[in-house]
């Protein structure tokens, strides 16, 4: 893990916190002892932990939603992997899984709901139409791409996808998540691309109440 | 592991009702099936000589009416007894205007009749609507409005069905639609309008437009949707309630309408079939079968006997598809989790059916103009035979987890009813229709493909509440077994596909053909002007009456009920959107 600043401790020189040999004798030396002693990053242990209980929101559009049922029921069980809690609310989902079309009606409906979502949040966008516009895009009502509204982590192509391909999918989302940096970072992904956007209109709501 | 599965369920927490609450249901439930018994397989009876192929059998020949008469023409037809609006077609006829084709079918008999109008403006046409005769007029000229921009004269409610009302143009108007007029991603919510639209026509021969509100200013509404878990899709309910008790439902549809009649305009016949599995995507193999059909009957080809019997085969197990995850589906809305994963686990052998010999799970592309994509798997036959009895043995598992369950009951029996002549008057056919007594089932009045040489029971039941639909459905898996068990043994030999060329011209005219999917008649109405792609091709979708059924069908009962009752009622949403 990458640490950014010295951290300044009275007691202990900088040098002993780049000094992992010592570290890994001592816990050798403890092991050896029958002292079960392990050694990690805290991030690694919150990642480890995040990756697997990622909680799905339950949002399906066409027949990918009918696949993600398939997913969720007995013979391929996602729950082997933490992620059989969907969730019905997106306040409370990690990951939103883009199942079918989006169309041209449904785009504000999907970016109010990632924009609903609490951060850390991703998205895997499943099948053809929501990556691409599928067999649809030559179609006046079709967003071509569920990327043009929202940011995409993983695309799990299929005309529907099989179980066993949205199960990989999720595994690479979890590989995703474990190589995150939790502290040390601001715990977002990226800038919040809106921010700059409310400021203007705030700013310009300002100016207009000024004026009044 | 029977047993096993048995003593793990937690939705039978209390063992002494729920068998009593069985006994009260077993007697109705003789009546319609015999599932312990396993019922030795009866040969099916051998196909008489086809006559020879005549050319397009089902072609219509509208009977063309003016304007002026329609209204008049529509309410004699009516009182004739075709009172069952089958389907209502927009076209665009180019030079000759726009205008609609109205299906009519005797909910009887199921004789079809068909009446042609064009309006007499090409600008703003417009055409008297006949929303008084029929109910599900008020959906289906909605749709025609969206579409076209026809307008219909006193109908009460007329705004766009599928698209935004901010939405610019009419998408399948064959010129004047303007495709950069309307942005590919809306950037703002869509303005939902409170105010129903109405247009008179004044006595000096000019549109009048009329706006009352949906809902009165102390209404309590509320939202059930887009995203919503229990609505099976994206839909949009706006619901009135007085307190608990619903007075009114609204709904909003389009969130996924994709646009599939208007893109198979500019493909050729074969690429059209590539789009019908998705549109109901539980009724892949009828979908796709109604459209074969169509196109084989318009251009006069008789596919060879091993294919209709392997086409019914296929059709009735996508039936056992759809029915499981109606079941499950409606098990795990009203909270019986164990259930959906009992159906879930069942399904999945139909899918391993379709998985050996299509290739795919749920968008199957099995049938083809003129046959099937391939034959079927060596082990096709084997397979089917394995879960007929598996299935008959689970179908009782289903009865004692969930069929009895005393809260299931006490939200289903009496909730919801629909009477016959709601059900026909607003076209639902399938499974809710027959719950409400109405004998509608294709397969019986229209025979196709094998049908007529199997014997099989059309399950109607009278009560027309959620109880009887969702019976209904575990019986119709019943009777499709045992459809399955009389023709799987005997799958004559013969071609899987007449040879056909790539690319297809039908004869000029206009075609509908049907078929019973999983939730009611699935119709194909083609209009050809003799090229290689539809003039306009257009589905009757089954969903689209379910829905509009869905405000009689709540109003009154709980908002609570509205999930069961939609649960029940079956509709898929991307059918009814296409």
């Amino acid at each position: 893990m990458a640490i950014k600043k010295n951290p300044i401790i009275d007691n202990i020189p900088h040098e002993e916190f780049q000094d992992n040999e010592t570290l890994e004798k001592l816990v050798e030396e403890l092991n050896q002892n029958g002292v079960g002693v392990v050694v990690g990053a805290l991030d690694k242990l919150i990642d480890w932990g995040r990756s697997n209980s990622l909680w799905p929101l339950t949002f399906a559009t066409s027949c990918c939603g009918i696949e993600f049922m398939a997913v969720a029921a007995a013979r391929y069980d996602m729950a082997r992997f933490g992620f059989e809690i969907t969730r019905n609310s997106p306040r409370q989902a990690d990951v939103i899984l883009v199942n079918g079309t989006i169309t041209t009606k449904m785009a504000p409906v999907l970016k109010r709901l990632y924009n609903q979502m609490a951060d850390p949040k991703y998205v895997v966008a499943i099948g053809g139409c929501a990556i691409s516009g599928g067999p649809f895009t030559k179609s006046y009502h079709v967003v071509k791409g569920v990327d043009k509204i929202i940011p995409v982590d993983v695309y799990v192509p299929g005309c529907p996808p099989r179980p066993e391909a949205f199960l990989y999918g999720m595994m690479q989302l979890q590989r995703k998540v474990r190589v995150e940096n939790f502290f040390g970072t601001v715990n977002r992904k990226e800038q919040d691309p809106y921010k700059e956007k409310m400021d203007e209109q705030y700013v310009e709501l300002l100016k207009q109440q000024e004026e009044a | 592991m029977e047993e096993n599965e048995k003593s793990i369920c937690p939705e039978t927490p209390q063992p002494q009702p729920v068998q009593e609450e069985k006994k009260e249901t077993a007697p109705t439930d003789k009546s319609t099936s015999q599932p312990t018994a396993a019922p030795t397989p009866k040969p099916a009876a051998p196909r008489p000589t086809p006559p020879p192929a005549s050319p397009a059998k089902n072609e219509i020949k509208p009977e063309v009416v003016t304007p002026e008469e329609l209204h008049e023409r529509l309410a004699h037809l009516k009182a004739e007894g075709y009172s069952l609006l089958e389907n209502l077609t927009g076209t665009d006829w180019g030079e000759e205007g726009m205008g609609v084709v109205y299906s009519l079918t005797n909910p009887e008999t199921f004789d079809m009749t068909h009446v042609k109008v064009i309006a007499a403006d090409k600008e703003t046409p417009y055409l008297d609507s006949v929303t008084d005769l029929w109910d599900i007029a008020n959906f289906y000229e909605r749709e025609v409005y969206d579409f076209y921009g026809i307008i219909f004269l006193n109908h009460p409610d007329l705004r766009r069905l599928f698209l935004r009302e901010d939405w610019v143009g009419h998408p399948f108007r064959k010129n004047g639609y303007e495709e950069s007029n309307n942005p590919e991603i809306a950037e703002t919510d869509e303005p939902i309008s409170d105010l129903a639209v109405k247009y008179t026509l004044t006595p000096d021969g000019k549109l009048h437009k009329e706006e009352t509100p949906l809902f009165a200013e102390e209404d309590y509404v509320i939202n059930l949707g887009p995203q919503h878990p229990s609505t099976h899709g994206v839909l949009h309910f706006r619901t009135r309630l007085e307190g608990e008790i619903i007075t009114k439902i609204d709904p909003h549809l389009g969130y996924i309408h994709r646009g599939i009649e208007k893109i198979s305009e500019e493909l050729t016949y074969p690429q059209t079939l590539a789009l019908t599995d998705r549109m109901d995507y539980l009724g892949a193999m009828q979908n796709r079968h109604a459209l074969c059909m169509c196109i084989e009957q318009a251009l006069g080809v008789e596919v060879s006997d091993r294919v209709q019997v392997i086409r019914t085969i296929m059709d009735e197990l996508q039936r056992i598809d759809s029915h499981l995850l109606f079941f499950s589906c409606l098990c795990q809305d009203l909270g019986a989790t164990t259930s959906f994963l009992y159906g879930f686990r069942d399904r999945e052998k139909v899918l391993d059916i379709f998985e050996e010999t299509c290739g795919g799970r749920l968008i199957l592309n099995y049938n083809m103009i003129g046959g099937l994509a391939y034959d079927i798997h060596p082990n096709f036959q084997r397979r089917v035979k394995e879960f007929i009895p598996m299935m008959r043995k689970n179908l009782k598992e289903y009865d004692d987890i969930f069929t009895g369950n005393v809260i299931f009951q006490n939200r289903s029996k009496g909730v919801g009813i629909l009477s016959k002549e709601q059900v026909i008057s607003f076209g639902c056919t399938g499974g809710t229709g027959r719950a409400s007594g109405w004998h509608n089932d294709l397969r019986k009045h229209r025979p196709y493909a094998a049908y007529d040489r199997v014997e099989f029971k059309e399950v109607v039941r009278t009560e027309g509440d959620s109880f009887a639909r969702y019976m209904i459905r575990l019986d119709e898996i019943r009777e499709s077994l045992h459809i399955i068990e009389q023709l799987i043994d005997n799958i004559p030999e013969g071609k899987i596909a007449e040879k056909m060329k790539p690319v297809l011209k039908l004869p000029v005219g206009s075609y509908y053909s049907a078929v019973e999917g999983s939730r009611g008649i699935l119709g194909v109405h083609i209009e050809s002007k003799g090229d290689k792609m539809p003039y306009r091709l257009h589905y009757r979708a089954t969903g689209l009456p379910l829905v509009a059924v869905m405000d009689t069908a709540c109003t009154g009962y709980m908002i609570a009920d509205l999930i069961a009752i939609g649960g029940t009622i079956d509709y898929v949403v991307p059918d009814i959107d296409r």
